[in-house]
């Protein structure tokens, strides 16, 4: 059974490979479309683990939501974003940099400490083994049910926001 | 050694599974890239493809080695790296819904519980191809294919979604399998046509063709998001394509029209897969069929379409069946 767990431990390396990989694609390149392609590489990455760790209905949700999220924020930045030209005739200042580091720190900080304080690691051999799509389901509508609906209410509130915006339609305002 | 022949069979099958999914593939686009230019033909009163072979039977190969025979030109400006993986991204995920499809009750790669799930995740990445593809190619039309294609594929995506969980409600499954074991007396298309109706248009959209084939539309934007790609690189967007077409034409057979079930054949244990091949190809000949027949729509008389008729029917359609469900 060794074969076994030798391969496990290299397909677990090679998914955490892919999520760093693809991080430090998103945050090392000027463009925007890199960016956001490092970012589908690293969300491919925590779909591996979540396969890794027995969920094959949580992997595939993430890559069924993520591919159609990653092609949304394209799109977006294609109609706001700079052209690969302006990208190469602009001089990007480095004056915030230190402040954008410092609110990426405290953000990883606050996020770690938080979910490290709250779990309590259980030995692989206690887990339950059950992640199937039935004890998703009940664990989000029961125990998590707070949690679920009030996602459901941020994204009510972004569609009304959305309408909104859009209302008026294309023509101009002539007032 | 003793542990590796204990493996051997699951070995086996998986090299089988493999093998038999790259055959559908490229058999697939053989048989319906000969297949549409032969009916395209016929619909326009013309005889299509008649040289190569008996009624030109053979033009399929000859065209592909004429494509893997072409030079491969990256345009000047184009974001190299980009520009080589779109075509690899359209065309490397088909393989895996192969795996699951249940091609009769005997003949299937691996019976997952997540099956529809698994099939929709990696039809999904098909819209990323096409827009990493028409964005690197550094062109205006290809671009604007792109975009379409994007707005078309996410818009489509949800009521496709919807009108396949209403089934999902009734059988308590996603397992494909399951699902086409479900409908042993009547078949599902008679019980929700509406899904029925809902899923086909849907699917027409999702694969990006004819009257929805609005990210190449060749009257208006040259060839769309593949204006720049040739020879090969060319060719697997369209082998992704169809390997996409035979994909969603299987979930609807499987869904909707009873999987592999018919009448068994004599002599024959496996005659479910030539049931459900019939059915597929019954429903791929329809989509050939409406492409050569009706005019492109309108790219908001497409989005209008989606978002004020078929997601507020589905939606109905999806809460009809869970009160019945639950009342029955």
């Amino acid at each position: 059974m060794i074969v076994f767990e030798y391969v496990a431990e290299a397909l677990f390396l090679g998914f955490v490979a892919l999520t760093f990989m693809g991080g430090f694609m998103a945050i090392r390149s000027k463009m925007l479309m890199h960016a956001v392609l490092g970012l589908a590489v690293s969300l491919l990455g925590v779909a591996g683990l979540y396969f890794h760790l027995g969920s094959p209905f949580l992997a595939m949700m993430q890559i069924l939501i993520y591919v159609g999220a990653v092609c949304i924020i394209i799109v977006l930045g294609v109609m706001i974003g700079n052209t690969p030209d302006q990208l190469a005739a602009k001089k990007q200042s480095r004056k915030n940099l230190p402040l954008a580091l410092f609110t990426c720190a405290l953000g990883f900080i606050g996020l770690f400490v938080a979910i490290i304080s709250r779990t309590t690691f259980t030995a692989a051999s206690d887990k339950i083994g059950d992640m199937s799509i039935r004890f998703v389901g009940e664990n989000l509508l029961y125990q998590y049910c707070l949690a679920f609906e009030l996602i459901s209410v941020v994204l009510l509130t972004a569609i009304i926001g959305a309408i909104i915006l859009a209302r008026d339609g294309r023509e101009e305002k002539t007032s | 050694m003793e542990l590796f022949y204990s493996l051997l069979p699951e070995l086996i099958r998986m090299v089988v599974c493999a093998v038999c999914g790259a055959v559908i593939v490229f058999g697939n686009a053989l048989v319906m890239g000969y297949a549409e230019r032969k009916l395209a033909g016929h619909i326009m009163y013309r005889p299509g493809p008649m040289e190569v072979g008996f009624h030109g039977i053979l033009q399929l190969v000859i065209d592909g080695l004429k494509l893997m025979g072409k030079q491969l030109v990256i345009p000047k400006n184009a974001d190299k790296p980009l520009f080589m993986l779109a075509p690899l991204l359209a065309f490397a995920p088909v393989f895996v819904p192969m795996l699951v499809i249940p091609f009769s009750d005997k003949i299937q790669g691996f019976d997952l519980d997540v099956g529809l799930l698994l099939i929709l995740a990696f039809a999904s990445i098909n819209v990323l191809a096409i827009l990493i593809g028409g964005w690197s190619s550094n062109n205006k039309y290809s671009l604007f294919g792109a975009i379409r294609s994007v707005a078309q594929n996410v818009a489509y995506e949800i009521p496709m979604l919807i009108s396949l969980l209403a089934i999902v409600f009734m059988t308590n499954t996603f397992s494909l399998k399951e699902i086409a074991a479900a409908q042993s007396p009547v078949w599902f298309v008679v019980i929700q046509p509406l899904a029925f109706l809902i899923y086909i248009v849907a699917m027409v959209a999702e694969t990006n063709r004819a009257p929805f084939d609005l990210p190449e539309a060749e009257s208006e934007l040259t060839a769309g998001f593949h204006t720049e790609y040739s020879g090969m690189s060319f060719s697997l967007f369209v082998l992704g394509e169809y390997a996409n077409m035979f994909i969603v034409c299987s979930v609807a057979t499987v869904f909707f029209l009873g999987g592999s079930s018919g009448i068994p054949l004599p002599y024959f244990e496996y005659t479910g897969i030539v049931w459900f091949l019939l059915k597929v190809y019954a429903l791929m000949f329809f989509l050939v069929w409406i492409r050569w027949t009706y005019p492109r729509t309108r790219f908001d008389q497409l989005m209008n379409f989606c978002w004020k008729y078929l997601i507020p029917f589905s939606l109905v359609n999806l809460l009809l069946t869970v009160v019945l469900v639950k009342l029955i």
